[in-house]
């Protein structure tokens, strides 16, 4: 069987935050106990929708001691395949999910003598729930929150008000920015960085950290993508010797499923490197979406994340 | 079933034995009639009513004598275990699993009472009715791994998990196959495995790492290793090498059927859930060589693994210079015939031993 242990739960709260995101809770159906976790975890969400099951990661940011419910916040995404519009439009408090196990792809490394949270946007939820681990264990830890504006500020109040000290806001709207190089310039030696936020975000902290001389074992990032819509294609399966479709609004790891190919998965967001397939054979182009194979795998042609890239051409045969 | 606790030791006098109800439950490591490394993962979610893997943490009859034998160790060689100041976290996720476990899977020896943080231990084999506070080391007598694992048989290695690797960052090692703590400790998954031959070229590390680092919560994982020990000791460490390395040269062929023991670890993967570091406990099950042969199978294979193992893995283990000696012993149960697939015995189907009569 792929991916992590299951969980039955039942919805127990719904609360709208603003106008994008909205925070579902979660407990367990047979009134049992949840595993703790550890601060960065993620839970995979499933959703019947229709003919079609998603199985979407959404951060942990309930207190990872909180054994009696778990919470996730969803940013909706009107663009996206439907995983958040389904959650928000979809799903009423007593409604019976399924979810997984925590996984954490996203860990706090606990020899650091400070924590240097970097934020953006939705973003944010992983931090909560480290800040409510560090809070606990006495950590040392700042955090550093862009968002667009005041309105769509999830959380923004509750860190402020706890964490005056601790919590810095910056709104796009008001042209305000992290002043990065001065912030890393100004760390004691033995801080580590996490950012979680959109990939340019990312790819910003890691270059300037880079540059600054900090070690890659220092800086810690985590982005899931959802897996885009693209044009159809078709793949051969040489192991299960099968000729399957990938629809428009599916992902190619969900078309092996829907075949019922058992396909190893873990995070589906192109981060843990789980569903990693060797590629057979080609004519065509890849799009490779994933953060897990390195450039020259990408332009190898032998290797692909059937969880969030796809193939636009002729032939596609996957070792699988 | 009521266990029946041994009284016992695994030195000097060397009075360690096994009950026939525990040489029919003995992890015999070889599933086919020869052996070769491979990463023979398995999900831990129990296994036959009676075996040792029905159980979390497997409790037998010489849990009070290896808890002694233990505590001796660690008297002598308090580094035994240790734990990096970043690793407290996960010795009390550590201590939290095994006494979650051991209560729900032997209610009739273990009690675990939470009330919030107040917890109540009750160890009943051992004695113990302990009372303190989740997360506040100043009420436990040791910290929480070495409180725990005081009472919990096997050693514990504690792998912090970082950087795309494991790293041997805390452990309570006294029941070990010549490895030591005191030197693996903070050390990666590469570092500590750079003694194994054969394995590496084989690309067996990469692949076993990579499956170890995704072992997730509520999915934990096993497999069985093997090696041979001279006289049923549980520490066969590198720090006491001068004490028992000297006892393989006492072996004869009028003694090894009772000194030999196959010695078999039950290696288990836990991913820990408040620090996301992976638990890796290793028991260590002592049989000696007569007592296998009590199992015609085990008999028959025994003799067949032993006698075309590659040489640098019985120069790895330790046994090269006996191995002429033990095949020698080996090969009277040895017929020839057939033997069953898989580890277990099949004591009342397989063939009892059938001895020709120029043997």
């Amino acid at each position: 069987m792929s991916g992590a242990q299951k969980i039955a739960v039942t919805v127990t709260e719904i609360v709208p935050l603003n106008e994008l995101v909205t925070r579902f809770k979660f407990k367990p159906t047979d009134g049992s106990l949840l595993p703790t976790f550890s601060g960065g975890a993620h839970t995979v969400v499933e959703m019947k929708d229709g003919a079609i099951t998603r199985l979407n990661p959404y951060s942990l940011m309930s207190d990872p001691m909180d054994q009696t419910a778990y919470t996730i916040s969803v940013r909706r995404d009107d663009v996206g395949r439907g995983g958040s519009l389904f959650l928000h439009r979809n799903v009423k408090v007593g409604d019976q999910m399924t979810i997984s196990y925590p996984v954490n792809l996203f860990s706090l490394d606990l020899r650091a003598k400070k924590h240097l949270f970097l934020a953006g946007g939705i973003g944010i939820t992983p931090f909560i729930a480290q800040i409510k681990q560090l809070e606990r264990t006495n950590g040392r830890w700042e955090l550093h929150y862009a968002t667009r504006s005041v309105a769509l500020g999830s959380y923004v109040d509750e860190l402020t008000t706890k964490h005056p000290n601790e919590a810095h806001i910056y709104y796009d709207d008001q042209e305000q920015r992290i002043d990065l190089k001065n912030l890393l310039d100004g760390q004691p030696l033995g801080t580590h960085v996490y950012v979680c936020g959109p990939k340019g975000m990312i790819d910003w902290v890691r270059k300037t950290a880079a540059d600054e001389g900090w070690p890659r074992e220092s800086i810690h990032y985590e982005e899931f993508l959802a897996p885009k819509s693209g044009k159809p294609f078709e793949v051969k399966l040489a192991i299960s010797n099968k000729v399957i479709q990938v629809g428009e609004d599916e992902s190619l790891l969900e078309a092996m499923e829907r075949e019922g190919v058992d396909a190893p998965y873990l995070c589906r967001g192109g981060a843990c490197g789980q569903c990693e397939t060797d590629v057979i054979d080609y004519r065509g182009n890849f799009i490779h979406r994933d953060h897990w194979l390195e450039d020259a795998d990408h332009k190898s042609g032998k290797k692909i994340m059937p969880c969030v890239s796809r193939f636009e051409g002729k032939t596609l045969v996957l070792d699988r | 079933m009521t266990i029946q606790f041994n009284d016992e030791t695994f030195r000097d006098d060397y009075s360690f034995h096994n009950s026939a109800w525990a040489i029919r439950r003995f992890p015999f490591p070889f599933h086919e009639d020869s052996y070769m490394y491979s990463v023979n993962m398995e999900q831990h979610r129990g296994g036959p009513a009676g075996s040792i893997f029905e159980k979390r943490f497997d409790v037998d009859e010489h849990y009070l004598s290896e808890m002694r034998d233990r505590a001796m160790v660690l008297a002598d060689d308090p580094l035994r275990c240790q734990s990096l100041p970043h690793m407290t976290l996960a010795g009390w996720d550590l201590l939290e699993l095994i006494m979650v476990s051991k209560s729900e899977d032997y209610p009739e020896l273990f009690e675990l009472h939470r009330n919030g943080n107040t917890w109540r231990w009750v160890n009943k084999p051992m004695g113990i009715d302990d009372t303190f506070t989740f997360l506040d080391e100043a009420t436990l007598p040791y910290g929480p791994l070495e409180y725990i694992t005081r009472q919990a048989q096997g050693d514990f290695c504690v792998l912090d998990q970082r950087d795309d690797n494991l790293w041997m960052d805390a452990g309570i090692v006294t029941t070990q196959a010549d490895w030591s703590l005191d030197f693996d400790i903070g050390m990666n998954f590469f570092e500590w495995h750079a003694p194994v031959p054969l394995a590496h070229e084989k690309g067996v590390f990469v692949r076993a790492l990579k499956f170890l680092l995704n072992i997730q919560q509520g999915s934990p994982a096993r497999r069985l290793n093997w090696t041979m020990t001279v006289n049923p000791l549980l520490d066969t460490s590198p720090e006491n090498y001068h004490k028992w390395g000297i006892q393989k040269t006492t072996l004869t062929p009028e003694n090894i059927g009772q000194k030999q023991h196959l010695r078999v670890e039950l290696q288990t993967f836990f991913r820990l859930p408040r620090s996301n570091a992976l638990v890796f406990p290793i028991r260590a099950y002592l049989c000696s060589f007569q007592d296998l042969m009590t199992m015609p199978k085990w008999g028959r294979r025994l003799h067949r693994v032993i006698r075309d193992l590659p040489e640098e893995l019985a120069t790895y283990k330790g046994f090269i210079d006996n191995r002429t000696m033990m095949l020698d012993y080996l090969s009277k149960f040895d017929d020839g015939l057939p033997t069953s697939d898989g580890i277990w015995p099949e004591f009342e189907t397989e063939p009892s031993l059938n001895l020709s009569e120029d043997s």
